[in-house]
């Protein structure tokens, strides 16, 4: 190993059950750096970081760390933070029932000559770890007084007194507002300059930016590349997390003129979620499909489910063919004729023990109340007839959702929307974990349902499949709608410009 | 960097059940002075009658600390008196043997529920439901007979029974007949208070009590801190159990019998103690000078529903239990505030 | 082949557990003493080991009933069944002989209002602790542990601390014989309560909604559910049944007897929720286990007390058998035994 690097990682393979997680991966690591890493879903970056730290086994490669001999297999986080490893979480791990001192150092209290906490020493040693890194505050307060920003910080201060030569920050930023995120940044380059390498993981482009020295990023698993930050414009940035290269850009356009009828369906203005949208407008008609495009935890799920009502909005109005709805949870925007399709199939979607039958009917049921029943013979046609629209691989109606596979599964929630013959229909991620012939089926359904009057929202981390459907798109970055695109403007390089943020400068056409 | 000022329910709780026990003690100075409220033995005499109490709400604090509950405790008690009066009565053994089983009991009952909790992952309601009708139905098994422990059967446990330690006279009080009543506890008492004591010493100044509260507080934080959740559970089900014998032995000197009924809803009245004094339900806050508390305000209430001869015992039980229920609900209401105000 | 697959859907098949477990005591019984399935007719009534089953159940059975609702939908036990039982047993006494009357031959209102007042009861305890889990949110074992110790104190209070004797012959009823039917009562009104409930579920979509609660809540409210509406009726349901159970209780004894009726009642339904094979986490539920599940509780305690167990020993048995069941549900055990599984296989494969 080079002198300036204190971890290398090479080569790295990890399977789960149908799905090759990692393949190939590599990370280099040098001495006193902040290190972005970065990548779309399903990239790997998780993966790889609990491989390093020891939650998951892997297959193939190799791990070396400097003092550490030979290939470094961390078994647990414990090991891992033995060997100088620790990894700070978005929710942060620490006891917030106990002080601030308690966490720096629990199971670890320093003891008086009789075995029992000296409480005393262990505030004053507190004390000066927080002064050390320059946080103010009351050492002997509860951690739950304090904003998440300090409770990281926190967090990174018992890390660093425990030894950390190599500092994970997993999505540090993303509850944190512009203040606390620069106070975050200077602790960061105050840890670097006493020779910490800080691993970054994170979404948001401004910060890789202002804060890192190298970029490395992962796609499908697999390594992309390594960058110095300085040499990395934005756009470059994108491309290779996106996968597309300026110079093979086919510009895909939207060559279906597409008629958008003049009735307006949902119209919403000044919606806003705290902490994570700022307000937007939004406007769909009849017929119209409407992507959400952006970078991963751009927001564009997070404004989906503001416009469902699935979550609280503090502000904003919406109105539903012309009638102000009010929705205080789903099953009013159900009634009104609303459909959502959440990405997270797993923890939003799926009734496991329930059969596909069942799965595929109940929204239907929610929607027509628990005095109407459906039918058996009735739920038996419905079930069918979407069985067999969706190509839904199952062995038979009633077996349980959970023994399908996740793209059948997803094929069996999405005909549970289509089931309810909602007006609008949201879906997040519908063609996620699906394989190719069923994407451009399911492409092609959302064509003819906008043609027959449905109107739609697509929101897809792929773009081709966007722009091969969508008649308008809403570009999104950091929580705050950032662009809309539609007509000549539907081309890939147009929105990945406005993605990166290099609205103002034409690029080169090919 | 100023810390944020949160709205600290966890003071407000405990401030709230001091003034609820100092505000009832003294409506039932005013009210049944003549019944005798006013002297020192009313206060010594709930010490006394709560010796037990005051040990099990201790252990249970422990357990709750961790987020979990004991509802045996009750049961157990019932065991371990009833194995007392047949031991001492029927068999003729000596008091310390009969005491060291009891305790011996008191470990093993708890490293069975601990284990099932902290290594089985299993609800510790069913747990420690399953153990509460273990021991009543153990009890039984024992005898179903009533058996009391006579000076006969055990001297020297009736002697321990009977003890008095007598307090300063000016403390006392005149009766009727112009005699001096001196004010006495019993060694129970002194070993209750030594026990919380010993507790909460333990919780604030030993990694395992700290241990306790940590794992209450953040399960997983914990884990990924290096602690050991699975051990950190069981132990705390032994000590909950381990006390819990030593509350029967308290019991058992208290009442000098054993029975199929005793002890019935101490578990209740154990959780109430704890709940009111400000421990809670979820884990990783409480501490056992106000499980203390929460024990006077319980013997307060019975005390007050004694000295009005019209009400029915009964009357103590629903106060207890629509007091738990204000307590729970008002710590529902605190931590619906905390998790607005994120 | 076809032998081997239908052997092997049984196995799997929901039911069998309970029905497993209840041809064991049957079989028990049935080596103790061969008169156990005799059925004979005296006196223009059935009598028999088996009816005495079946009738001493019908409380069990009707508790059963509500417990699974509760379990299913909010991952929590109700342990106030029994407590329930006794107030409303109290509530119906009190006002059929009037406050403070410890024994009447005659009742001061009809008797079908009085029942139907211990039935509604049973409600409310119930709605109480549906207000607490499901809108405050407070878990379900604590929240039921209240009225756990309080029912049986109020109903003590209601009936001014003694037990009310109600010596009016139609009171009698509906726990021992209606006049010419040969059935005991109970076990007609178990088998109302179940058809009844069983109705519900069929013929409105209560039941699917519960399970869908129950097994993923999230994604239930997306789908346009309210959980908290319907964690509540269930909790309002198993109270009713609760008080269903504690009229057939108190009409057996023709009395009030507040310590004594439904006590250890809370354990026998809980246990037969899961020896129905429902899993106490929650989620999907069978409520034909949960009742086979009941009458096996019966045949239980009936089989010790032929052994010479007493009732108030029985709960030792019960403690042990409901922590196995739960031992062997349990996740931890379950990856045990699939790693043990795994490396015999592996084990298997290496030797071939």
């Amino acid at each position: 190993m080079a002198d300036d690097v204190i971890l290398t990682m090479r080569g790295i393979g990890k399977t789960f059950p149908g799905v090759k997680a990692l393949d190939n991966a590599q990370l280099t690591l040098r001495k006193g750096e902040i290190h972005a890493l970065m990548g779309e879903n399903g990239a790997g970056k998780s993966t790889l970081i609990k491989v390093l730290t020891g939650v998951y086994s892997f297959e193939t490669g190799e791990i070396h760390m400097e003092g550490v001999e030979g290939n470094m297999i961390n078994h647990s986080t414990l090991e891992a933070q033995n060997h100088g490893i620790a990894t700070v979480y978005q929710e942060v791990n620490l006891c917030p029932n106990l002080s601030v001192a308690e966490n720096l150092f629990i199971g670890r209290q320093p003891r008086t000559k009789f075995r029992n906490i000296d409480w005393k020493t262990m505030n004053r040693r507190a004390k000066e770890i927080m002064d050390g890194l320059q946080i103010e505050c009351d050492v002997t307060a509860n951690l739950e007084n304090y904003s998440i920003a300090i409770q990281q910080m926190v967090a990174i201060a018992r890390a660093v007194d425990m030894g950390a030569k190599i500092l994970i920050l997993d999505e540090p930023t993303s509850s944190l507002d512009d203040n606390e995120v620069e106070k975050l940044f200077k602790l960061m380059r105050d840890l670097r300059s006493k020779s910490v390498s800080i691993l970054f993981v994170t979404h948001f482009l401004e910060q890789v930016y202002a804060v890192c020295d190298r970029i490395t990023v992962l796609r499908n698993g697999s390594f992309v590349g390594e960058y110095p930050v300085s040499e990395m414009p934005r756009m470059k940035l994108v491309q290779a997390m996106l996968g597309k290269e300026v110079e093979d850009l086919n510009e895909i356009a939207n060559s279906e003129h597409k008629e958008v009828s003049d009735e307006v369906v949902v119209e919403a203005k000044g919606i806003s979620h705290k902490g994570t949208i700022k307000p937007f407008d939004f406007t769909i008609h009849k017929g119209e499909v409407i992507g959400f495009t952006g970078l991963l935890g751009s927001g564009r799920s997070e404004m989906a489910r503001c416009i469902y009502g699935a979550d609280r909005t503090q502000t904003g109005t919406l109105k539903f063919e012309g009638k102000e709805l009010n929705a205080k949870n789903p099953y009013d925007s159900i009634q009104a004729g609303m459909g959502f399709l959440p990405d997270d199939r797993k923890a939003d979607g799926v009734i496991g023990d329930l059969s596909v039958r069942e799965n595929i009917i109940l929204a239907l049921q929610a929607k027509k109340g628990m005095l109407h029943p459906i039918p058996m013979s009735k739920q038996i046609e419905i079930a069918d007839k979407y069985i067999k629209l969706l190509e839904i691989k199952t062995a038979s109606r009633e077996t349980l959702i959970s023994q399908l596979s996740g793209g059948n599964q997803q094929k069996a929630i999405l005909g549970r929307w289509l089931a309810t013959d909602p007006k609008f229909l949201i879906l997040d991620e519908p063609t996620r974990g699906i394989d190719i012939g069923t994407k451009t089926e399911i492409q092609k359904l959302v064509l003819k349902l906008a043609g027959e009057g449905m109107s739609l929202v697509f929101i897809s981390s792929e773009i081709e499949e966007m722009l091969r459907t969508c008649t308008k798109l809403y570009v999104l970055r950091d929580g705050q709608k950032v662009g809309e695109l539609d007509g000549n403007d539907l081309t890939q390089g147009r929105v990945m410009a406005v993605i990166a943020g290099d609205a103002d400068k034409k690029e080169e056409k090919a | 960097m100023k810390k944020k000022k949160v709205f600290n329910g966890n003071n407000i709780l405990l401030l709230i059940t001091l003034v609820l026990f100092i505000g009832m003690y003294t409506i039932g100075c005013i009210v049944y002075a003549d019944k005798g409220f006013t002297h020192l033995q009313t206060f010594l005499n709930i010490l006394i009658t709560n010796a037990a109490l005051i040990v099990v709400a201790s252990g249970m604090t422990c357990v709750m600390l961790t987020g979990g509950i004991d509802i045996s405790v009750g049961s157990l008690i019932a065991m371990d008196c009833m194995f007392l009066a047949v031991s001492m009565s029927r068999w003729h053994w000596g008091a310390i043997p009969a005491i060291l089983v009891v305790l011996l009991i008191g470990i093993v009952f708890g490293c069975v529920q601990g284990y099932l909790v902290g290594y089985l992952n299993i609800q510790p309601f069913i747990v420690s439901m399953a153990g509460m009708f273990f021991g009543r139905g153990m009890t039984a098994v024992i005898s179903t007979d009533q058996l009391s422990i006579t000076q006969d059967a055990n001297r020297l446990f009736y002697t321990w029974a009977n003890a008095k330690i007598p307090l300063p006279a000016f403390l006392g009080y005149t009766n009727k007949k112009g005699k001096v009543i001196a004010p006495f506890l019993r060694p129970t008492v002194i070993i209750a208070l030594i026990v919380l004591v010993l507790v909460a010493f333990m919780l604030k100044k030993s990694r395992f009590g700290r241990s306790l509260y940590a794992v209450g507080g953040n399960e997983t934080a914990s884990k990924m801190m290096g602690l050991n959740v699975r051990r950190t559970k069981l132990l705390a089900y032994v000590l909950s159990s381990f006390l819990c014998s030593i509350a029967g032995i308290l019991y058992c000197l208290n009442t000098m019998a054993g029975s199929v009924q005793q002890a019935l809803g101490f578990e209740m009245d154990a959780i109430a103690s704890a709940v009111i004094g400000g421990t809670l339900l979820t884990g990783g806050v409480g501490n056992v000078f106000g499980s203390f508390v929460g024990v006077l305000i319980n013997g307060t209430i019975v005390t007050i529903v004694n000295s009005n001869g019209k009400l029915l015992s009964s009357w103590a039980n629903i106060a207890t239990a629509a007091l738990l229920c204000f307590f729970i609900i008002l710590q529902s209401i605190f931590a619906a505030i905390k998790d607005r105000s994120k | 082949m076809s032998r081997e697959n239908g052997l092997k859907k049984f196995t799997h098949s929901k039911l069998f557990l309970p029905l497993v477990s209840l041809a064991v005591v049957l079989l028990v019984n049935l080596i103790k003493s061969p008169a156990f399935f005799a059925i004979t007719v005296k006196q223009g009534v059935l009598y028999g080991r088996l009816i005495d089953v079946l009738n001493r159940g019908s409380e069990v059975a009707i508790l059963a009933v509500g417990q699974t609702l509760v379990v299913a939908v909010s991952a929590g036990t109700d342990i106030s069944v029994g407590s329930v039982m006794s107030l409303s047993a109290c509530f119906t006494t009190m006002l059929l002989a009037g406050f403070g009357v410890n024994t009447t031959n005659t009742i001061v209102m009809p008797l079908a209002l009085g029942i139907l007042a211990g039935i509604l009861m049973g409600g409310v305890c119930g709605a109480m602790n549906g207000a607490l889990v499901a809108k405050l949110k407070i878990q379900p074992m604590v929240a039921t542990l209240i009225l756990f110790n309080a029912a049986r104190a109020i109903g003590l209070l209601l009936n001014n601390n003694q037990i009310t004797y109600i010596r009016y012959e139609p009171y009698k009823w509906m726990g021992n014989f209606l006049p010419h039917v040969p059935i005991p009562t109970p076990i007609i009104v178990a088998a109302i309560v179940i058809i009844v409930v069983s109705l519900i579920l069929k013929k409105t979509a209560l039941g699917m909604f519960i399970q869908s609660v129950g097994i993923n809540s999230r994604a239930s409210r997306l789908v346009g559910l309210n959980s908290t509406m319907l964690c509540f009726l269930c909790y309002v349901i198993c109270g009713l049944c609760a008080g269903t159970a504690g009229m057939v209780a108190s009409s057996r004894i023709y009395c009030s007897d507040s310590a004594s009726i439904g006590l250890n009642y809370e354990m026998d339904s809980i246990l037969a929720v899961a020896l129905g094979g429902n899993s106490l986490g929650g989620g999907r539920f069978n409520m034909a286990g949960s009742i086979i599940g009941a009458y096996t509780i019966q045949a239980i305690t009936t089989t010790l007390l032929s052994f010479g167990v007493s009732t108030d020993q029985a709960p030792v048995v019960k403690a042990i058998i409901v922590i196995a069941i739960v031992v062997v549900q349990s996740p931890v055990f379950q990856d045990y035994l699939e790693n043990r599984r795994n490396r015999k296989a592996s084990a298997a494969k290496g030797v071939a």
